[in-house]
């Protein structure tokens, strides 16, 4: 089933900045969606650094990743944002005119289409993705022989599979697939795993009872014809060479950010960024913003305080598309018992 | 001052005014070489990711168990180390170091 939603403002990317960004349409009476590709918000906040703590948020001391992601949640609450969540946007298409712009905005996973006034980027870095190793050629192989995640467990039925990685997914995946697999190998670099104990555990017992294999070393090339894995060198510590005869192989190396559709959506790029004016952070289609660590102009700092600001200044230009008939009037939410009422603190 | 030696993916070797309490990444990235230092150097993407010249990694502390968690996620050579982890102090003046390759 495909939804369809209108709304005024579609966000991409549930970070920090995104998040902000709720607010500050919210105080305006402007309604949005939040589209993100991983499966909860915060983006990297949440994502890479959650326990790490930030100096340089105002008013906070410290504070760490994830504790800022949840305070900006509560700030956000009264204005009710819906999140999309597991969802990446795959096409944005105008569909309005430079004065009154209108764009249709469709998410892959479930197919969601939204139909909006405005859009505000506030990807950071992009949307996260598996990190691919350097292996010369592995992209001949990928979707017949490489798999970055397992969708169907029943793919993999009777067939030699060779688990990369020392995290949880490497484990879980490595003690889930080693009943149904012919033979599992996984290979690490170390001797050393940073998944859940017990899960390390159960390997090491399928490694003492023979029922699997475990290699310390670095894949360094993939055998067979392309498309159809055959087996894999690797390389060990000592310099010497192994060759693992597998089907498939599982690399689990994390997550990292590319730049991802963005670039297919007709906005200027500059080296993976999206230029933007300093008045209203908006790109060179009107109507579609950008505003964190994925825009640039002359004196840019990637910095979350950053974002927070360009957030701001965009929904102020975000609210002539929204309200054309409106005049704009400019509140604290110290004073004015009106923005005070949307927050749900008026006297 | 001092130096950094960076030989970059396509082979050539670029010499860096290094800083004393820079880190090696923060060195790269300000002189414009291509690492990508995500996450600003929180030891949290391994995106620096160097190769130590041999002669070289005796003289950098050790990879901390955090360092050695994030260099599970790409793939290493035994002198593989992330260059957001490696303070430049004067010790390190001539520090050898060569750009890891990258996952499309």
């Amino acid at each position: 089933m495909t939804d369809h939603i209108e709304t005024d403002v579609v966000i991409i990317g549930a970070g920090p900045v995104g998040l902000f960004a709720v607010f500050e349409l919210g105080l305006l009476d402007i309604k949005c969606h939040l589209i993100d590709i991983l499966p909860k918000v915060g983006g990297q906040c949440a994502e890479l650094y959650p326990e790490k703590p930030i100096y340089d948020i105002p008013g906070f001391p410290m504070v760490t990743g994830q504790g800022l992601v949840d305070n900006l949640m509560a700030q956000i609450e009264p204005f009710h944002p819906t999140f999309h969540l597991n969802e990446m946007v795959e096409s944005l298409e105008s569909i309005g005119t430079p004065e009154a712009p209108r764009f249709r905005v469709k998410t892959s996973e479930n197919g969601t289409t939204f139909e909006c006034k405005a859009v505000i980027i506030a990807a950071g870095g992009g949307s996260f993705q598996p990190k691919k190793p350097p292996i010369d050629g592995i992209e001949s192989y990928e979707g017949t022989g490489v798999y970055y995640a397992v969708r169907k467990m029943e793919m993999f039925r009777n067939k030699r599979v060779l688990i990369v990685g020392g995290g949880d997914s490497a484990l879980d995946w490595t003690v889930n697939l080693q009943p149904i697999a012919k033979r599992l190998t996984l290979l690490h670099r170390r001797d050393a795993f940073r998944a859940a104990p017990h899960t390390v555990e159960k390997m090491r017992s399928l490694v003492a009872s023979g029922d699997m294999d475990l290699h310390l070393g670095q894949v360094s090339a993939l055998k067979g014809d392309a498309p159809v894995l055959e087996g894999a060198v690797i390389r060990k510590d000592d310099g010497s060479e192994l060759r693992v005869d597998c089907d498939v192989m599982l690399p689990f190396f994390g997550l990292t950010m590319k730049l991802g559709p963005i670039a297919d959506w007709g906005l200027n790029l500059h080296e993976n960024l999206v230029p933007v004016d300093t008045e209203k952070f908006e790109t060179n289609v009107p109507g579609i913003f950008a505003i964190g660590d994925i825009n640039t102009y002359p004196g840019k700092l990637k910095l979350i305080l950053s974002g927070f600001h360009e957030g701001a200044l965009a929904a102020q230009k975000v609210h002539r598309y929204v309200y054309p008939e409106k005049k704009l009037l400019f509140q604290y939410t110290t004073s004015s018992t009106s923005l005070q009422k949307k927050l749900g603190v008026a006297a | 001052m001092g130096v950094i030696h960076v030989t970059d993916r396509a082979g050539q070797r670029h010499t860096l005014e290094a800083i004393e309490g820079w880190r090696v990444m923060e060195i790269i990235r300000d002189w414009g070489l291509p690492i990508e230092g995500l996450c600003g150097g929180a030891c949290e993407c391994a995106t620096c990711h160097v190769f130590v010249d041999e002669q070289w990694l005796d003289k950098l502390y050790p990879p901390t168990e955090e360092e050695e968690d994030q260099l599970d996620t790409v793939v290493t050579k035994p002198n593989s180390r992330l260059s957001c982890q490696i303070i430049w102090t004067p010790e390190l003046d001539g520090l050898e170091v060569t750009l890891a390759p990258t996952g499309n």
